[in-house]
């Protein structure tokens, strides 16, 4: 696997609805590309007949009834973080054109 | 000016000798005598003194108050408390008002203890030192040119300085542990799932844990006993023990017989400090002479766990920030003109560069074309290093190793190159992936530095770890 370009970087900032500077591709690209260069060491390893872990709970299925649980916070509390809210709501820009 | 025992300072308020009042006063003065150590984002000065003079009153009725009545404590500042802001020391938090308390703290508080302030930690507790706190590097405690260590650096700075009791931290890949290790006092994770992560802010899901830094394991293990259990706000936590974490054996604390203990090969071998390893050697050598049956094992998978766990966490990561979106809650830039433009400023502007570089490295290990060479191999990679834990515990029922390659490093001396601010994590982060618990206890110092012994257990045996940390650290000061 290759190099991180800075023009790989500004494609993972869009993805990740980043805004970054000239400087900063550049600086990251360096980055990430030796954190990447770091972690390929995993890809000689030999893992026949493993499957991956996703979670180290033992846990399988947590159910709960389906019922109406009360909970102590008010619709206030809740909203008294968002940037912006008319009555219940929370205001976002406007998402379709 | 110091605190004893957790169980003798709630003893105190109960008897009368002190008030709660009084023991949040004490802990305010500290603070305030050792703001120069920058542990401190924020107290929670109104609300501790209303809870301290509630608990006062209550205990003059009669009324029982619990078993931490009146213990103060520091929270790491990614737990969600009432009466400060809750910043997870990041820009984009910073006027973050918790709608609702996590568990841990409400549960703490059930037991009559309070809390005082919040501490500052990496932000988002992405890091190893907590230089990327996006407001100040606490200092160590024992020298102030020095990282405490992180992500709990706060935390682990109030414990050692004894500001309060207690601190409650959070340990993601050795969060708690490593800056236990240097700053000189006890952190402990516990097993994965067994203490509550609702009102934690979330930083890897899969490997997050919760637990407390103090200055001996007998009040680590108290707290335990406090927070943990299932929780049906977390729907991964487990089922805790039926016994109390917190009755540990006090006779024969020096006596080992009958214990074998796997000291791991491969976390004394290249990179580390040689006087740390030998330290972590003279450590060995007492417990051995303690009685414990004392083996050498190798767990070869080990020098990859750091490379699984910088593929894992930043994957998830980048999941667990994406809900900083500008509308909901955290910082929203004023200046964008519509949706996508303030998604972008406010993240841009909101996030730190670590933050920024563990969201694109998650991006770029779950894109599709990398995500089996990436992230579905670290994850079955994992599986291999787990496998090797299963197995070394059917020969052995303890592991241990140091805790960190080095002592507390100097401010400024890795926060230029991420790789190796990592690598600082290497002793720490197999424990996290595989889910057991692990506890640093002090070991001795190195030209007057702290260095810690880590000790592992298998999953659920929590109780028994902190069984043999108690006696160790005996044996060991």
């Amino acid at each position: 696997m290759a190099d991180i370009s800075p023009q790989d970087v500004l494609k993972l900032a869009r993805l990740s609805r980043l805004q970054l500077t000239e400087e900063e591709l550049h600086k990251y690209a360096a980055e990430l590309s030796a954190i990447t260069k770091y972690v390929e060491q995993l890809s000689n390893v030999d893992v026949d007949g493993l499957k991956p872990t996703t979670q180290v709970t033992g846990l399988k299925n947590v159910f709960r009834e389906d019922e109406i649980i009360d909970y102590k916070e008010s619709p206030k509390d809740l909203l008294k973080n968002a940037p912006a809210i008319e009555k219940k709501y929370i205001k976002v820009k406007r998402v379709l054109g | 000016m110091s605190w004893a025992s957790i169980p003798e300072v709630a003893d105190e308020v109960l008897a009368g000798k002190t008030t709660a009042t009084a023991n949040v006063q004490k802990s305010l003065d500290l603070i305030a005598k050792h703001k120069d150590h920058d542990v401190i984002i924020a107290l929670t000065e109104k609300r501790a003194l209303q809870r301290a003079a509630k608990i006062d009153e209550r205990i003059k009725n009669g009324e029982d108050v619990g078993r931490l009545a009146g213990v103060p404590f520091i929270a790491k500042d990614n737990f969600l408390v009432f009466g400060a802001k809750t910043t997870a020391a990041s820009n984009i938090l910073k006027s973050f008002e918790a709608p609702y308390q996590a568990t841990a703290i409400e549960k703490l508080e059930a037991e009559g203890a309070i809390c005082v302030a919040k501490a500052n930690l990496d932000a988002f507790a992405h890091g190893s030192s907590t230089e990327n706190s996006d407001f100040m590097t606490t200092k160590n405690a024992h020298d102030k040119t020095r990282v405490p260590g992180g992500s709990s650096g706060g935390s682990a700075t109030a414990a050692a300085l004894h500001l309060v009791p207690f601190a409650l931290g959070t340990d993601t890949g050795g969060s708690i542990r490593q800056p236990a290790s240097f700053s000189g006092v006890v952190g402990y994770k516990p097993t994965y799932g067994l203490v509550s992560r609702s009102g934690v802010v979330a930083m890897a899901s899969s490997t997050d844990t919760i637990g407390p830094l103090t200055k001996t394991v007998e009040d680590a293990a108290l707290v335990l006993d406090v927070i943990s259990g299932k929780d049906s706000l977390d729907s991964t936590t487990i089922e805790r023990n039926k016994d109390s974490y917190a009755n540990l054996d006090k006779e024969d604390p020096k006596d080992l017989r009958g214990k074998k203990i796997g000291v791991i090969k491969e976390y004394l071998g290249e990179g580390i400090d040689p006087e740390v390893k030998k330290t972590i050697l003279t450590a060995v050598e007492k417990l051995k002479k303690a009685g414990a049956q004392i083996t050498e094992v190798s767990l070869p998978s080990l020098d990859l766990a750091l490379a699984v766990y910088y593929i894992v966490v930043p994957a998830e990561v980048s999941s667990n920030l994406a809900r900083y979106d500008g509308h909901r809650y955290g910082y929203s830039d004023p200046k964008a003109k519509d949706l996508d433009e303030s998604y972008e400023l406010s993240r841009s502007n909101g996030f730190g560069s670590e933050a920024k570089r563990r969201i694109m490295i998650g991006a770029y290990v779950l894109s599709s074309g990398y995500y089996d060479a990436y992230y579905k191999k670290a994850q079955t990679v994992r599986t291999k290093i787990i496998n090797e834990f299963n197995d070394i515990f059917k020969q052995v029922d303890f592991l241990v190793g140091p805790t960190a390659p080095t002592t507390a490093f100097k401010i400024g001396q890795n926060s230029e190159d991420p790789m190796q601010m990592y690598l600082s994590d290497i002793m720490t982060v197999a424990v996290s992936l595989v889910g057991i618990p692990a506890i640093s206890i002090p070991a001795g110092k190195v030209a007057g530095l702290p260095v810690g012994l880590q000790i592992m257990a298998p999953k659920h045996h929590d109780r028994e770890l902190l069984q043999i940390a108690q006696n160790s650290e005996r044996i060991l000061t």
